[in-house]
């Protein structure tokens, strides 16, 4: 009976105790996640949303190519026009 | 049942109560955060998908680009020559000619002129004839000052018209005074009366 009673002591004091507080601290991490988690959903939301003007760089493309045709024949007739230094 | 039994059984059911109580706080927590990450990883797939021709269109602007400054880096220094091309980029942009061109490896080592900077007439003046010399003695180009201080005068020179330094030969002569000059005049007899001539003493 002594051994019982000692065994429901543990049991109440150390046992629980410990369930309780291992318990604990993994939920909290696990609801500590979840504003992380949310956080990032956003913040690749918003990434995904800056990249709408991606498809622009087609039209970059295309204007740097004309601009630098346009520079190449002016500079074609200033390398006809001007002197050269030596 | 002893007491001892009651007491077991309601620390078992304790335990288990605490199990069930964090287990599907646990389990609400961890659906949250899968239903977070799903979220998230179809915004990274968006990212994903738009970005995939962003590095192809990228490397043509460069290499067009590329193709624009060596064109035009080539054309400066032909017309211009590397030392004043590279004076010309550095006043345009203070600093970058100690970079240098990126075709030119060379260039790097020019000592840019200043070319872009402009002096009044009168402090060019100053800076030949080297009185004060602030801009001539703190030439970056690391000349010499431009005015000789032994010969001073010549530098001076330097500033009159042309005729006056290489063809002084073309110059009347001026006349000779004295007794031995060629040509003697006779005195007055008073000031500021002229003696008559022999011609008209004559006549």
């Amino acid at each position: 009976m002594t051994l019982w009673w000692i065994g429901d002591i543990l049991l109440l004091v150390v046992v629980l105790p410990v369930v309780v507080y291992l318990l604990h601290g993994v939920l909290s991490e696990a609801r500590g996640i979840v504003p992380s988690v949310r956080r990032i959903g956003a913040a690749a939301a918003a990434g995904s949303k800056d990249l709408d003007a991606a498809p622009l760089l087609l039209t970059t493309q295309d204007q740097v190519k004309k601009t630098i045709e346009t520079v190449a024949d002016y500079g074609g007739s200033l390398d006809v026009i001007v002197d050269d230094a030596s | 049942m002893p007491a001892a039994g009651v007491v077991l059984i309601i620390a078992v059911v304790l335990i288990v109560a605490a199990l069930v109580y964090y287990l599907v706080s646990t389990i609400f927590a961890l659906r949250q955060i899968a239903d977070g990450l799903d979220e998230a990883i179809a915004s990274v797939g968006e990212i994903v998908e738009k970005s995939a021709p962003v590095n192809g269109i990228v490397t043509t602007i460069n290499e067009h680009l590329d193709a624009g400054v060596s064109a035009l880096e080539g054309l400066l220094v032909k017309k211009a020559g590397m030392q004043d091309a590279v004076g010309l980029v550095d006043g345009l942009y203070p600093g970058a000619g100690a970079q240098g061109f990126r075709d030119f490896p060379d260039s790097a080592t020019v000592t840019p002129p200043r070319i872009a900077e402009v002096y009044t007439r009168g402090t060019l003046t100053l800076a030949r004839l080297g009185r004060e010399a602030p801009i001539a003695a703190a030439s970056p180009s690391g000349g010499p000052v431009l005015r000789n201080v032994l010969g001073g005068s010549l530098a001076a020179r330097a500033l009159y018209p042309e005729v006056r330094q290489s063809r002084p030969s073309a110059l009347p002569r001026s006349p000779i005074i004295g007794t031995d000059s060629p040509e003697q005049y006779v005195p007055s007899e008073e000031p500021g009366v002229r003696r008559r001539m022999k011609a008209k003493e004559e006549a």
